[in-house]
């Protein structure tokens, strides 16, 4: 799908092409352009590996290793879940994401009435630790990273993550787990949010605070520009609003004492790539380039490797259609391929079918071999950053770099991103973002193939995923059976001792842990912080 | 003068999506059309309760989750149950095509699956409304000579 807007004369040929950043750009660039912008080698670019790290955060980048791979993968009860894990595994996969049903990842048992319809739908339902022994069977917890795409209640599943490993007999030292844990861009897109503002940003600072001491190669936060992007956002908007709200949760480990340099190496960033391939190329390099400059000017950063930009960018969901939705995977090859020009270190993307719901077996590998088809037959392994040097990609990487300056500047005027959020600023301004774009599309200025040019009338029909209402009847008889076996009298314990964690300010992971490996619920821990922090109250925004 | 639409857009369930739902209300509003928006998590009681306090003539639904069968079978036994025939109940999101006639068969009006235009959405509403308006009038005037 593209974003750039093109103004076009009678015989269509393109007066004037405008980013959805608003970069406006020349049909010819030169060296006189970069005069112009004031781009310097050492100062803008400097080696790969090298600060400012527009050109990558290692020397040899693809060259040294390729990048993981780690599609977004979770459905029905853990027992389909694993099998899925296995498949992705077995065909080459080098890390899991996993994707949890709406009922997890709102706190909600599979049996809460407010689950009903949802049990396993858009991803794996999890009750208690039972789920993830079966979930992760068979799984080299040493050897595969693990993303959680988990907000709300980011603790909780980190928790019972640290608790499966060590059932199993790996040690917390070597499990690397990367839980989404970025609560406030929940608020502003994606909508998974339970708790108030400033509860739920501290439960991200013990969840940050808690890996830095106990869980060493575990990255506790992934700030995910990705889901604003989805929701309208710019290309602009989604690396400034995820770096200010990584600098929110900077702030609040702060001022619980603590030197970014000793947490801020941990940070991951999962990013969005779809739409326009250079501006694509030139939001990255900028990005992480503004990444290392913020971390070093605005709060003392010293250590070189706590000032990259690591992260996960992935191929968009927004930019897939349902119509001709074969077109797709085409549409997932550019994006993979953006990536890569872009220097991902770890990607995924979306299937052709996931404009309808979540991947079939089949839609799923095809985007595994995609990605491996960019790595290893195209050439994007031969050398590190190669579009460095072009005339027009350092023009509007440097172009970027200020708008994005600019945004967050905005953010920084309104008092910060949590004042940002909690007043509706963002969530107004992404939502305008969306009408914008959707008016583009609509009026024919944003192209968008077999949408609004080139349509075919009647859709093929594509082999869905099928939703099996008895995964939810599994599941809750499951749940039950947890219920009966464990130690009640224990679990109310721990329960009553995660209360007062909870009161007290204190950290609430390893009572959580504790938790867990007593087979407490997902419900009966989130109903604890419920009860003690409340439920947000959104701000109307129109 | 014709009374301005009024329309309850809503997410129910779980699902945090809204984009969609953003969208269209800011459509609806651009169309003249007055537009309260639920903000999420909104269970079908506390849609129907809003759509009887704000007494509007649409309930848009907006769903991507893939559970808008059972939730929109929920609603419309609510509406029911309260004696509520006037909102007329349309239905965005994430449709599958063999899903329409079964959402249609419970009572749902309109079903506006993503990336339908805006001015179809702002047509259809305009239409199921006049419609229901005027065999509403007929009733209410009839009604009114009986109790004026």
């Amino acid at each position: 799908m593209g974003v750039a807007r093109y103004i076009r004369d009678q015989k269509d040929a393109i007066k004037e092409v405008i980013y959805q950043s608003g970069i406006k750009v020349k049909p010819v660039y030169g060296p006189k352009d970069l005069e112009e912008v004031g781009f310097d080698y050492e100062k803008d670019l400097g080696d790969p590996g090298e600060y400012p790290f527009t050109r990558g955060i290692h020397p040899l980048g693809y060259r040294s290793r390729a990048w993981t791979t780690r599609q977004y993968t979770g459905f029905g009860t853990p027992e389909e879940t694993n099998q899925r894990f296995k498949l992705m595994i077995s065909q080459g996969q080098t890390g899991l994401n996993v994707a949890f049903d709406l009922p997890t990842q709102m706190g909600l048992d599979s049996d809460d009435p407010r689950a009903e319809g949802e049990v396993g739908r858009v991803g794996m339902a999890v009750d208690s630790l039972r789920d993830f022994e079966i979930a992760f069977r068979g799984i080299d917890l040493e050897r595969i990273g693990t993303g959680l795409t988990i907000n709300a209640i980011a603790t909780v599943m980190l928790a019972m993550y640290q608790a499966v490993a060590e059932k199993f007999g790996y040690s917390k030292e070597k499990i690397s787990a990367t839980p989404q844990n970025d609560i406030l861009k929940e608020m502003i897109g994606r909508g998974a949010w339970i708790f108030p503002v400033e509860p739920a940003v501290r439960l991200v600072g013990d969840c940050i605070a808690y890996s830095v001491k106990e869980l060493p190669a575990c990255n506790p936060v992934s700030v995910c520009g990705y889901h604003i992007r989805e929701s309208g956002a710019t290309p602009v908007q989604e690396i400034a609003y995820a770096f200010q709200i990584a600098n929110a949760y900077i702030q609040e480990l702060v001022n619980r004492g603590m030197h970014p340099d000793e947490f801020v190496g941990r940070f991951s960033f999962n990013f969005n790539v779809f739409g326009n391939l250079w501006e694509q190329v030139a939001k990255f390099r900028a990005a992480r380039k503004l990444w290392a400059w913020n971390l070093r000017e605005r709060w003392g950063v010293k250590e070189k490797k706590n000032l990259f930009l690591r992260g996960l960018f992935g191929g968009g969901g927004s930019g897939l259609t349902k119509e001709q939705p074969e077109n797709n995977i085409i549409r997932g090859a550019f994006y993979a391929l953006a990536a890569a020009l872009s220097g991902a270190q770890t990607t995924a993307l979306c299937s052709f079918d996931e404009a309808y719901t979540i991947p079939t077996p089949r839609a799923a590998l095809l985007s595994l071999r995609t990605l491996q088809i960019i790595m290893e037959e195209v050439g994007l392994r031969d050398t590190v950053d190669p579009l460095a040097g072009s005339y027009f990609i350092e023009t509007i990487t440097k172009q970027m770099e200020e708008k994005i300056l600019e945004e967050m500047a905005k953010i920084d005027a309104l008092g910060g991103m949590v004042h940002a959020v909690a007043s509706g600023y963002v969530q107004r301004e992404v939502a305008r973002q969306a009408y914008e774009f959707e008016k583009g599309v609509q009026s024919g200025e944003i192209t968008i193939v077999g949408v609004n040019k080139y349509v075919e009338g009647e859709t093929p029909e594509v082999e869905l995923h099928e939703y099996d209402e008895q995964w939810a009847e599994k599941q809750i008889a499951s749940l039950r059976e947890v219920r009966r076996q464990r130690n009640n009298r224990e679990v109310l314990r721990l329960l009553k001792e995660l209360e007062s964690t909870a009161r007290a300010g204190e950290n609430v992971m390893p009572v959580l842990v504790e938790c867990c490996k007593a087979y407490a619920t997902v419900g009966e821990m989130t109903g604890v912080f419920r009860e003690v922090f409340g439920e947000w109250q959104e701000p109307s925004i129109f | 003068m014709e009374r301005r639409i009024k329309v309850l857009v809503a997410k129910p369930g779980l699902d945090g999506h809204d984009r969609g739902a953003k969208v269209v209300a800011l459509a609806l509003r651009d169309a003249g059309m007055e537009v309260i928006y639920t903000g999420l998590h909104q269970s079908v009681d506390q849609i129907v309760r809003a759509a009887i306090q704000e007494s509007v003539d649409v309930i848009g639904l907006s769903i991507m989750s893939g559970a808008h069968i059972p939730i929109c079978r929920k609603l419309m036994e609510s509406l029911k149950k309260e004696g509520l025939e006037d909102p007329l109940v349309v239905v965005g999101g994430v449709i599958p095509k063999k899903d329409i006639p079964v959402l249609k068969e419970m009572g749902i009006k309109e079903v506006f699956p993503g990336g339908t235009p805006f001015g179809r959405i702002v047509e259809g509403i305009k239409e199921l409304v006049s419609a229901a308006r005027k065999g509403g009038e007929e009733v209410s005037d009839g009604s009114c000579q009986v109790h004026p």
